[in-house]
């Protein structure tokens, strides 16, 4: 269906090219998984199926690349568009038009397909979809997960022969998320529809898919199937992880395999005591930095509140994650701690960060406030706010203007002017070694905006540091230095919250977890008892091994080599 | 005089629309909604009867109340009044300050103190006496050209402005999709703003000033740029802007046939609104016109291969709808069976004006479209549905 003949692509602005002497045929009807770090031409490989590469993004690619026996080189995207559909990352960058149905019409529209068999088409995909009851509803009062999938029925009525899904999962939450991964293995399996499919978060759907590309980072692709391929990536799902720790073979791909292959594991992991699955606190933190009581927001003009009197206590050293889906209220929970956010009720007393120190000292004024120098980030100035509480907001990118690293840390120091701690640069370098100065702060990766940004937040530095979908569009290795971050800031005595939907990071990252529905918090204690409890928030080796609580492949094979240890 | 649905029974005034479940609910032409609201302020440019023009706004009130959904742009009527009622006072103001003079007949009403101006600015006068008369004639002029905006408004409220657009000949398209995603993409770049102002009290940045502003700006438009580009290669993904069969020479002979056309029909429509031109410039020029733009939209449309998913269909009921505003409007540049005189009623001397019957029959006769329209369809939206405020998901600006 899709065929690559040594296709190279080489961009203007770099020195080596992305993709070198790609080789690889994409047989009709198969779900083709492209696995990859960010940077490696994930993007490029996809967008070169359907022409956009190099006719939108310019570049040059050598080589040929043929789609149903069409040739990219003569044919723009839009004369593929019969042939390829394409569907990328946020749903609303794609939308043209503004109600469901003209949207899933656009397409055909264009294509000047006849009006009664538009009409079918579009009755046909509103079921294939499940968009029935949506259809003459407004996009964008849309949740995502519907969003993504009107997106999906839009390029599925022009009937394209294979579709290209750059990511079409990393906006949403987990349930959003299945509803979409849902609806794509129906269309593998009952229209034979070739899909090519990129994602970070690999644990939700390797083991729907029947080919892996792989591209290792240096041009190449390796194409084969994923039990195979998955033996030696470097980057791969738990339960791959786990089953290499294990040495099981086939390699399991799923849960249920996993479970299957698990049992000797489980019967053998039974008596050993669990390791920690996260660092120890140390021993100087777990005083509380912040107190929240009835903390309510309830927006202008809308009849709910978008958080209800929640009651939030964070302990120094602690890193906690808060979860719930989209629209539950989490965002709004955050910025009405930090203070910028509105909230209409409740209080917050924030203790300043080292001020236990500076009174034994004495050489730091406690501040107006109650006997412990607390005071409500909402009501000092914003400056005095950021000393108290740092935030991340959900587009990191928000709070960068200037045309430099080096110019925005320097704009940092300026604006935090705290005199005994470390200039911005040194926080930078030391969450992420290596940035050069004089980049731009758009040419950056996603995980390095994070920390510029954080880096940028920690120049005031505040005992209480709030990341607001930190995880978003980060693949495992950046996910893994955000965890190496954040434990070290709670290393530090800060006290460290983390909204977001990914529960293998929060298996990883977080002490403790805070569940959110409806503006209310359901949920808060321990990471492992909330987690393994939840069918949804269970990372993959709680499901694995459950009723064991391992929620970790580090904890299993800590065990493991402790085992292995003692028999010798 | 009116014309009577062949199947169905108009119904009874104010009986709320769609209550005879022998008329289908569906949604008018667009281009019938236009031609009627057009038709109609055409004919009260020719109307200076405060009267009469009391009468278009009572019917179009009675018309956006039958015939009006319940759809966001539905609702802006309202705002097309308040315009309306501050262009009469703005028009009142300007001939108080501005006055000019009072005559022994006038009826005194008041006086503005008098502001000399320098002798050679003498041809202005600011301030002294106000007459009745000059308010009144200020006020109704005013009333003329409030009532034409409220019958744009008018269009605006009954017609779905995206559908309205959709109506654009095949060589326009790529206009109407530049209106149409404008429209769509503005309340993304007002939540940008607000997102990126509230992130800037995070870095306990300036939020007024000029430096401020670059730190709103510059985040801004990045996002949108990036946004749009990922827009326009989505929509090429999709097929937009497919090749068809132009060639240079046809694409030439298109646009000067446009231009030619354009200028012929503005030429036509001054001509015929304004009394004193020569004859040759109100009809024949506007004919010309208009055959020289269809003849390029034709043309130019040739190219496009394209097709519309559920056109609007063009019916008895649009016809009907049509042909009430296009027959009022004849009936008043007619002339015929009354006194041209009264529809301009003279204030010298002030006096009450007349209702004359054909006029006003006209007018009446436009207002049938609120029951010859098919009653709108329901609110979109299905009721059973709770609609949560759907909170868009500040996404990630990765590319």
């Amino acid at each position: 269906m899709i065929t690559f003949d040594h296709v190279s692509v080489q961009y203007d602005d770099t020195v080596e090219p992305v993709l070198t002497d790609v080789d690889l045929t994409v047989e009709e009807g198969e779900l083709c998984l492209v696995v990859g770090h960010t940077g490696v031409g994930k993007s490029t490989l996809l967008g070169a199926v359907n022409g956009l590469v190099p006719h939108f993004t310019g570049g040059t690619l050598y080589g040929t690349v043929a789609v149903d026996g069409r040739d990219t080189a003569g044919h723009p995207p839009r004369e593929l568009a019969d042939v390829v559909g394409v569907v990328g990352q946020d749903p609303l960058d794609g939308f043209v038009t503004d109600t469901v149905e003209e949207e899933l019409a656009y397409a055909m529209e264009q294509l000047a397909v006849p009006p009664a068999t538009m009409r079918k088409r579009v009755e046909e995909t509103l079921d294939l979809l499940g968009l029935a009851d949506l259809r003459h509803r407004a996009l964008h009062e849309l949740s995502g997960g519907q969003q993504q999938r009107v997106a999906i029925g839009s390029v599925l009525t022009a009937h394209p022969r294979v579709l290209v899904l750059d990511e079409p999962t990393s906006a949403l939450d987990p349930t959003a998320a299945e509803e979409v991964l849902a609806a794509i293995t129906r269309l593998v399996h009952d229209l034979g529809v070739t899909v090519l499919l990129a994602e970070h978060r690999l644990e939700r759907v390797v083991q729907y898919a029947d080919r892996v590309l792989h591209l290792p980072g240096d041009g190449r692709v390796v194409s084969g199937p994923p039990a195979e391929i998955f033996r030696t990536t470097t980057i791969a799902p738990p339960v791959v992880e786990l089953g290499r720790r294990a040495d099981w073979t086939p390699l399991p791909l799923s849960v249920r395999d996993a479970r299957r292959a698990a049992a000797p594991l489980r019967t053998r992991l039974a008596g050993a005591p669990v390791p920690a699955a996260r660092p120890p606190a140390p021993a100087a933190g777990r005083t509380r930095l912040l107190d929240a009581r009835g903390v309510s927001v309830r927006y202008r003009g809308q009849a709910l509140p978008a958080v209800r009197e929640a009651d939030v206590e964070l302990r120094g050293g602690e890193t906690t994650a808060l979860m719930g889906r989209n629209g539950s209220g989490k965002s709004s929970l955050l910025w009405a701690l930090q203070g910028s956010g509105t909230r209409t009720g409740g209080t917050v007393r924030v203790v300043p960060f080292g001020a236990d120190s500076g009174r034994e000292r004495g050489s730091r004024d406690p501040g107006p406030g109650k006997e412990d120098g607390s005071r409500d980030p909402g009501a000092v100035a914003a400056t005095e706010a950021r000393r108290l509480v740092g935030l991340v907001p959900q587009t990191p990118t928000d709070l960068l203007y200037l045309e430099s690293v080096r110019q925005e840390l320097d704009q940092a120091d300026a604006e935090s002017a705290h005199p005994d701690g470390p200039g911005a640069r040194a926080i930078l370098d030391r969450l992420a070694p290596g940035i050069d100065g004089a980049t731009h702060p758009r040419d950056l990766s996603e995980g390095q905006k994070l920390a510029l940004v954080l880096a940028i937040q920690l120049s005031a530095a505040p005992g209480v540091v709030l990341l607001d979908e930190p995880t978003r569009g980060l693949d495992y290795r950046a996910k893994a230095q955000l965890t190496a971050i954040l434990d070290e800031l709670a290393a530090e005595g800060r006290a460290v919250v983390v909204s977001t939907h990914d529960v293998e990071f929060v298996a990883r990252t977080a002490d403790r977890v805070v569940v959110m529905a409806e503006g209310e918090i359901v949920a808060d204690g321990p990471a492992a008892e909330v987690v393994v409890a939840s069918p949804v928030f269970a990372p993959q080796v709680a499901k694995v091994l459950a009723p064991l609580p391992y929620l970790t492949v580090e904890q299993v094979s800590a065990a493991l080599t402790t085992a292995e240890a003692g028999a010798r | 005089m009116r014309r009577r649905h062949p199947t169905a029974r108009p119904p009874a005034l104010g009986v709320l629309p769609g209550a005879d479940e022998r008329r289908l609910p569906r949604t008018l032409h667009p281009l019938a909604w236009w031609v009627w609201a057009l038709a109609l302020a055409t004919a009260v440019s020719r109307t200076n009867n405060p009267l009469l023009l009391f009468l278009v706004l009572a019917v179009l009130g009675y018309v956006i109340g039958m015939r009006r959904t319940e759809a966001p742009w539905a609702r802006g009527f309202k705002y097309y009044l308040y315009l309306a009622l501050t262009v009469v006072a703005i028009r009142v103001l300007f001939r108080a300050v501005f006055a000019t003079g009072i005559t022994p007949h006038d009826h005194f009403l008041f006086s503005l103190p008098h502001i000399p101006t320098p002798d050679w600015y003498a041809g202005i006068q600011l301030g002294g006496p106000v007459s009745l008369e000059a308010v009144l004639s200020a006020a109704i002029d005013g009333l003329r050209l409030a009532c034409m905006l409220c019958c744009i408004g008018a269009a605006n409220t009954l017609a779905n402005p995206k559908r309205a657009l959709r109506v654009l000949p095949g060589a326009l398209y790529e206009l109407g999709v530049a209106v149409t995603v404008s429209i769509s993409v503005a309340p993304q770049l007002v939540q940008s703003v607000q997102r990126v102002h509230r992130a800037r009290r995070l870095r306990a940045g300036r939020t007024k000033g000029l430096r401020a502003l670059r730190g709103v700006v510059v985040p801004v438009l990045e996002d949108a740029l990036e946004r749009s580009l990922r827009l326009a290669a989505a929509m090429d993904s999709r097929g937009y802007g497919r090749a068809g069969s132009a060639t240079k020479a046809s694409r030439r002979l298109t646009g000067a046939l446009m231009l030619l056309g354009m200028c012929g029909l503005c030429a036509g429509a001054y001509g015929l609104l304004d009394a004193s031109t020569p004859a040759f410039l109100g009809l024949p020029a506007l004919a010309a016109g208009a055959v020289l733009c269809v003849a390029g939209l034709r043309l130019g449309g040739r190219r496009v291969t394209r097709t519309a998913y559920r056109p609007d269909p063009w019916r008895f009921e649009e016809w009907a709808v049509a042909a009430c505003g296009v027959l009022s409007a004849v009936l008043l540049f007619a002339g015929a069976g009354f006194d041209a005189a009264e529809l301009n009623p003279s204030l010298y001397p002030l006096s009450w004006p007349s209702l004359p019957l054909v006029p006003t029959a006209a007018i009446l006769l436009a207002g049938a479209a609120g029951f010859l329209a098919p009653p709108p369809l329901p609110t979109t939206a299905p009721q059973a549905a709770p609609r949560v405020p759907a909170r868009r998901p500040e996404k990630a600006t990765a590319k």
